[in-house]
């Protein structure tokens, strides 16, 4: 049985005036994984800002498993939506370790320190994003893809039901993709979580997203089951790019002419 | 090196520099000597030595250092800027200008320092409205206000000395540079000491979210907008107060904090407290080097605390990075 997790109702999302979607109705359901797709600047990490309750929507509503998302302490959301966002800061020195237990602070009461099970989810997540060797390394000694993945350890160390991803696959190489996108995506199906991303790899998205979420920039949207929603015409129009479909062995493919 | 072994050994350090700083002066005194006078028992002159003047004089050093290495460690998670010091966002310069104006008016003792007190906080929250003024606030934007808020108090400082006259010049010089001679028991900055770390230590693991960036902290859960407003204005009343005590003393509210992460601590439910010992020891021992080192002339104390800062930080830099 899928269960709701996040909806929106008749949500209305602008940024300086311009519309990013006009009475957008999601719903995302455990065990889905959704991709955002858009040109540049099409509001994309707004939204999915928005959606995380980072920033308030110009009207409709959120609902987080049946309540108001703005009703809710940050705490209670941080339980549920965790964030990948697309920077990373290094000002302060910290260690790999340290960085991936602040996913456990929504967990932690005021006065409780990390336990034994905290730094163990910790330990295993840094194993699953293949940082186990440089647990004790200082984050600001860390190349960019090495930070991305410590970002999504932080992020499964938080054991979120809903996972928002901005541009996942960033300063990732291409065995680093594939893997980590397919753990996060499979550990939705098997643990009833959900993830959504931004990724500009419309090819990654149809891989493993079960659905897509078009932004066109003007405030229209257009969402669905992935191989109902990719379509030459729909991808070519999303960005104004003419885009053809090639049918390979595992699925369609979309390359721009 | 363990953050707790770090804590561990700045309390000794801090011990060991008070016990210095009562022994060593123009009259030394051993340490049963110490001892004893602080017991109440012996000489009545090394009583009244201890008790009456040496004393209030470390008590004040430390506390003064504890507030400032403190808030600077406040203040830089705060604007995520490792340059910030407490007295970037004008302070200081608050505190000047009414107490140089307090002096015009011929305000001295107690008055004096209340009134630089207020002046603290007038600029406080003048660069606190100004800046949230608009919805979007950035550590950019509070930054660029306080600065440009210190640089007017700055002015203005100059402003008053050029009309000051003649006779009063040299009483306003002396408390711009700050002065740990006439040092009364700093009851008032104890206790201002205490409450603020009783606030601010409870949300330590709140700080390591948000030196990870603003909306990392608000994904984990972070109320960011009261954690900033509590973290500014406890930065600022720490800052406030060592200021009236002691004028402004540089380097300390800027390295501390420095010093102490790259000694490892870099968890601040660790590294608030080691900024209180840490702060208060270095000025401690720096207080009683300048009134030692040249007696019975003194140096400003700030001298002293960057002779003894600027090599130490300077070596753990380069330890690190090898």
């Amino acid at each position: 049985m899928s269960q709701t997790i996040l909806r929106t109702e008749n949500l209305y999302v602008s940024i300086a005036g311009l519309p990013i979607c006009r009475a957008l109705d999601l719903t995302i359901e455990s065990g889905q994984c959704w991709a955002i797709l858009g040109r540049n600047g099409a509001g994309k990490t707004t939204l999915l800002h928005t959606l995380a309750g980072l920033r308030s929507p110009d009207a409709g509503r959120i609902l987080l498993e049946d309540t108001p998302l703005a009703t809710l302490p940050r705490r209670a959301i941080a339980q549920r939506i965790g964030v990948l966002f697309q920077e990373t800061d290094a000002t302060f020195p910290g260690t790999v370790l340290e960085q991936a237990l602040l996913g456990r602070h929504p967990w932690l009461g005021r006065w409780q320190w990390e336990g034994p099970s905290d730094h163990a989810l910790a330990v295993e997540a840094l194993r699953q994003v293949d940082l186990s060797a440089l647990q004790d390394r200082q984050v600001g000694t860390l190349s960019g893809g090495e930070r991305q993945r410590l970002a999504l350890a932080t992020l499964i160390t938080q054991v979120p039901r809903l996972l928002l991803l901005d541009e996942p696959n960033n300063h990732l190489d291409l065995h680093h993709q594939i893997t980590l996108l397919d753990l996060l995506c499979r550990q939705a199906r098997q643990h009833k979580t959900a993830v959504m991303m931004i990724v500009h790899d419309v090819n990654l998205a149809l891989r493993f997203c079960s659905h897509l979420l078009l932004l066109f920039g003007d405030g229209e949207t257009q969402q669905g089951p992935a191989l109902q929603v990719a379509t030459s015409e729909t991808l070519s129009r999303l960005y104004r790019q003419p885009i053809t479909r090639l049918d390979g062995p595992h699925g369609p493919v979309f390359v721009p002419q | 090196m363990k953050p707790g072994r770090v804590l561990i050994g700045l309390a000794a350090a801090s011990v060991v520099l008070l016990a210095l700083a009562l022994a060593v002066g123009s009259v030394p005194l051993s340490l049963p000597e110490v001892l004893s006078a602080l017991a109440g028992q012996g000489d009545p002159l090394q009583q009244s030595l201890v008790w009456e003047l040496r004393l209030p004089r470390a008590a004040s050093a430390f506390i003064i250092g504890a507030q400032l290495a403190l808030a600077g460690a406040l203040m830089q998670v705060l604007l995520r800027n490792p340059l910030a010091d407490p007295y970037i966002l004008g302070v200081s310069g608050g505190a000047g200008v009414a107490a140089l104006c307090a002096m015009l008016l011929g305000l001295a003792g107690l008055l004096l320092t209340a009134s630089a007190f207020v002046g603290a906080l007038l600029s406080t929250l003048l660069v606190f409205g100004l800046a949230h003024s608009r919805i979007d606030w950035t550590p950019t934007r509070l930054l660029l206000t306080g600065v440009v808020v210190a640089m007017g108090w700055g002015a203005l400082i100059s402003f008053i000395l050029a009309i000051a006259p003649e006779a009063q010049l040299r009483g306003m010089l002396f408390w711009l540079m700050g002065d740990l001679s006439y040092s009364q028991f700093p009851a008032l900055g104890t206790v201002i000491l205490l409450l603020t770390s009783a606030l601010i230590w409870p949300q330590a693991r709140d700080l390591n979210v948000l030196a990870r960036g603003e909306w990392q902290a608000a994904a984990l859960g972070v109320e960011i907008q009261r954690l900033r407003w509590r973290l500014y204005f406890i930065a600022a009343l720490l800052t406030a107060s060592a200021v009236v005590q002691a004028g402004s003393i540089g380097f300390i509210g800027l390295v501390v904090p420095h010093l102490l992460r790259l000694l490892g601590c870099h968890d601040h439910r660790y590294l608030l407290p080691a900024a209180v010992l840490c702060g208060g020891s270095l000025l401690l021992l720096g207080d009683t080097l300048a009134r030692s080192m040249i007696a019975p002339q003194q140096l400003p104390v700030g001298i002293i605390t960057a002779f003894i800062g600027v090599p130490l930080f300077l070596y753990l830099l380069n330890r690190r990075v090898q």
